[in-house]
């Protein structure tokens, strides 16, 4: 029987294995490890505590994200203890040799935004960070996954993870999506189909035409939101697409390796007579502009439905959880999603802060304004993208339309940095969470893609571009 | 590592399904560059309302926790572990876990039994029946055991053999790997020349 590509990446990684009955896990190499300030210093620590190396620096990148101000990144950070945890990062890349890139550095950025911009991600390899948006680089066709601080330790110190086999599962997508109708709302769809726990156990393999039509920043934005679904990994097999996007760039292989790379990729594709343990179809030519209402990624509905009633819910405890993320949104059940009004959009994160995200956003807003009492934050997901997005004189159709153009880290996705929701304040937002509190404590945050939060901006209510005045 | 064979300790019923890392502790207290004191931001939102279970004397000591399904969803953070684990709790028992904090809580010495919602809901009735009643884990025989009489709980629960094995000898996964550096080594010379490098 053939294999799938989540079961060939694996397979080629295998530096121990523990057999057909063993109930050891196998124990995988990792080709790249990211890190970042948040969850690595306390890693540090114990490779500190027990006299230990970092066994491989030269398979390991470090950049300041989670943390750092997206206005004044020239001057020292203000909080000191979010100062002295990327201070923490300088020091121990500083001690145990691994390159930094910093508050500016032009390569500073979010870490899922860095690692492909560099050419760093590649089909086929093992992607871990402290971080569970790490499936992101499945887009690539690499396996990719979030690990926890003493994960981040044992990769530090041994290049390898212990990890138990996982199931594999298809997510076949069908059609075409429609115009102004983007990965995220495919997303964002499957996610609500399947519950924030319907991936669990699963590495998934999205594929389809749907899914082989979309560019690798739409592929990036599906995969980054796998874990929204339970899901351990999400990947896409490497095409052309895939090819394209990485020729030329600084960690790509050159000349000859190049062609020996490819000649490899090319075998990275799931085998036809392989089986999946699960496979689920979605049609994209059904899919619509998506948005959520609660205060989980599964719960969302198409920008043109309603707030649900929470009775509605054949399961008691997801009519609970309804029930309670409605007290928290401020919400009635009924009211149109579009009668929904926004004190701020947020655009950016690693789920949609790359340039052709930043492009739909400046198509849109340019020769409008920001709604009154709306306030618009565009955070580019890397210093590269931001000089991109200014090349190409993005900053300042969003400076015109009102809105406000920052540095590059992540931002009110998670509010650690100052940009953060006051209590009660509404955002819609192209990240990934819809938490209670994820975006500042007491922020209500309903989860959009692109094309909406610009519009949404312009409108001041939850909005898709077919609902602006032409110009 | 600690190792765990039992615990008794006080149940503490949150009724509540999709408790993300979020939840047990939002991303403002992450800052700490050490793995202690971040009990203070455990449940931080939650812990202002004064009807929460731990703001109630009998559960305040608690060290079993008993969650509705999917906890610990989201975000990667071992912060969620450590703050649990900062507070007192040993124990966290839920249908359904997410897959890094389950990972988290094996690597970093936190007991996830993952029971049948049903067992979920008889302790969450027995516990708010009775707030202080404690629930005793025991690793060896993977069951728990909670009340006296009729609404007595006994069950099994599921943790896979080698977390359970390394819970019990208190291991340490990095002193397990590196006893294969051979392999390791081996598996290094073999790889390919084009793959990427960061120096």
């Amino acid at each position: 029987m053939g294999k799938t590509l989540a079961e060939k990446v694996w397979d080629e990684h295998l530096v121990r294995s523990s057999g057909p009955t063993g109930d050891e896990p196998d124990l995988l190499f990792i080709d790249l490890h990211l890190i970042h300030e948040v969850t690595s210093p306390q890693a540090f620590d114990g490779l500190r505590l027990a006299g230990r190396r970092v066994r491989r620096p030269d398979l390991t990148l470090a950049t300041e994200d989670h943390n750092v101000p997206t206005i004044d990144w020239d001057q020292p950070i203000k909080d000191p203890v979010s100062r002295t945890q990327v201070e923490t990062l300088r020091r121990n890349a500083g001690e145990f040799g691994i390159r930094l890139h910093a508050l500016g550095d032009i390569e500073q950025g979010i870490v899922h935004v860095v690692g492909p911009q560099l050419g760093l991600t590649q089909p086929g390899m093992t992607i871990v960070c402290g971080d569970s948006h790490t499936s992101t680089h499945g887009a690539f066709g690499a396996l990719a996954f979030g690990i926890g601080t003493s994960e981040v330790e044992h990769v530090l110190a041994t290049q390898t993870l212990p990890q138990q086999r996982p199931r594999t599962m298809a997510v076949n997508v069908t059609g075409t999506l429609p115009a102004d109708v983007t990965a995220k709302d495919l997303v964002l769809t499957l996610i609500t189909q399947t519950g924030t726990g319907g991936g669990q156990g699963y590495v998934v393999e999205y594929r389809g035409p749907a899914i082989e039509a979309l560019s690798m920043e739409g592929r990036m934005t599906v995969c980054n939101m796998s874990i929204e679904w339970g899901a351990k990994a999400g990947l896409i097999a490497p095409d052309e697409t895939t090819y394209r996007y990485l020729s030329g760039r600084p960690g790509a292989p050159q000349g000859d390796d190049w062609d020996a790379a490819v000649a490899h990729w090319r075998t990275l594709v799931t085998d036809d007579d392989a089986q999946f343990d699960q496979e689920i179809t979605l049609d994209a030519s059904a899919v619509t502009p998506f948005v959520t209402w609660g205060t989980n990624p599964g719960q969302g509905v198409p920008l043109s439905g309603a707030v649900p009633d929470p009775l509605g819910f054949e399961d008691a405890s997801d009519r609970v959880g309804a029930q309670k993320a409605l007290e928290y949104m401020g919400l009635e059940a009924g009211t149109p999603m579009r009668e929904i009004a926004v004190d701020t959009v947020f655009v950016g994160s690693c789920t949609n802060g790359r340039i052709e995200d930043l492009r739909i956003a400046a198509a849109i807003l340019k020769g409008r304004q920001v709604a009154e009492g709306t306030r618009l934050l565009v955070v580019p997901g890397s210093v590269r993208v931001r000089l991109q997005a200014e090349d190409e004189g993005l900053d300042v159709i969003v400076k015109e339309a009102g809105g406000e153009w920052r540095g590059a880290g992540c931002s009110m996705c998670l509010g650690m940095n100052p940009d953060q929701l006051a209590p009660r304040e509404r955002s819609a937002s192209t990240s990934n969470r819809n938490f209670e509190g994820r975006q500042g404590k007491g922020g209500r945050t309903h989860l959009v893609s692109v094309p909406v939060a610009a519009a949404t901006a312009v409108r001041g209510t939850l909005s898709s571009p077919a609902d602006l005045e032409e110009l | 590592m600690e190792a765990f064979t039992t615990h008794t300790g006080i149940g503490v019923p949150l009724r509540r399904s999709n408790v993300d890392t979020d939840q047990i502790i939002p991303a403002v207290y992450l800052k700490r560059v050490t793995r202690t004191g971040f009990e203070d931001g455990l449940f931080a939102a939650w812990r202002n309302d004064p009807g929460f279970v731990l703001n109630q004397p009998a559960y305040s000591a608690g060290s079993v926790l008993v969650a509705g399904p999917d906890f610990g969803t989201g975000s990667s953070r071992e912060h969620a572990v450590w703050a649990l684990q900062n507070y007192g709790f040993r124990v966290v028992i839920s249908p359904r876990f997410g897959d890094i904090f389950r990972g988290n809580s094996g690597n970093a010495g936190l007991l996830a039994a993952q029971v049948d919602d049903k067992v979920v809901l008889r302790l969450w009735d027995l516990l708010e029946a009775g707030p202080g009643t404690t629930i005793t884990v025991d690793l060896t025989t993977r069951t728990l055991r909670a009340g006296d009489g009729p609404d007595a709980v006994e069950d099994a629960f599921d943790l896979d053999d080698y977390t359970r094995w390394r819970l019990l000898e208190g291991l340490d996964d990095i002193a397990l790997t590196l006893t294969h550096e051979a392999d390791i080594t081996a598996y290094e010379q073999k790889r390919p020349s084009w793959k990427p490098a960061t120096l």
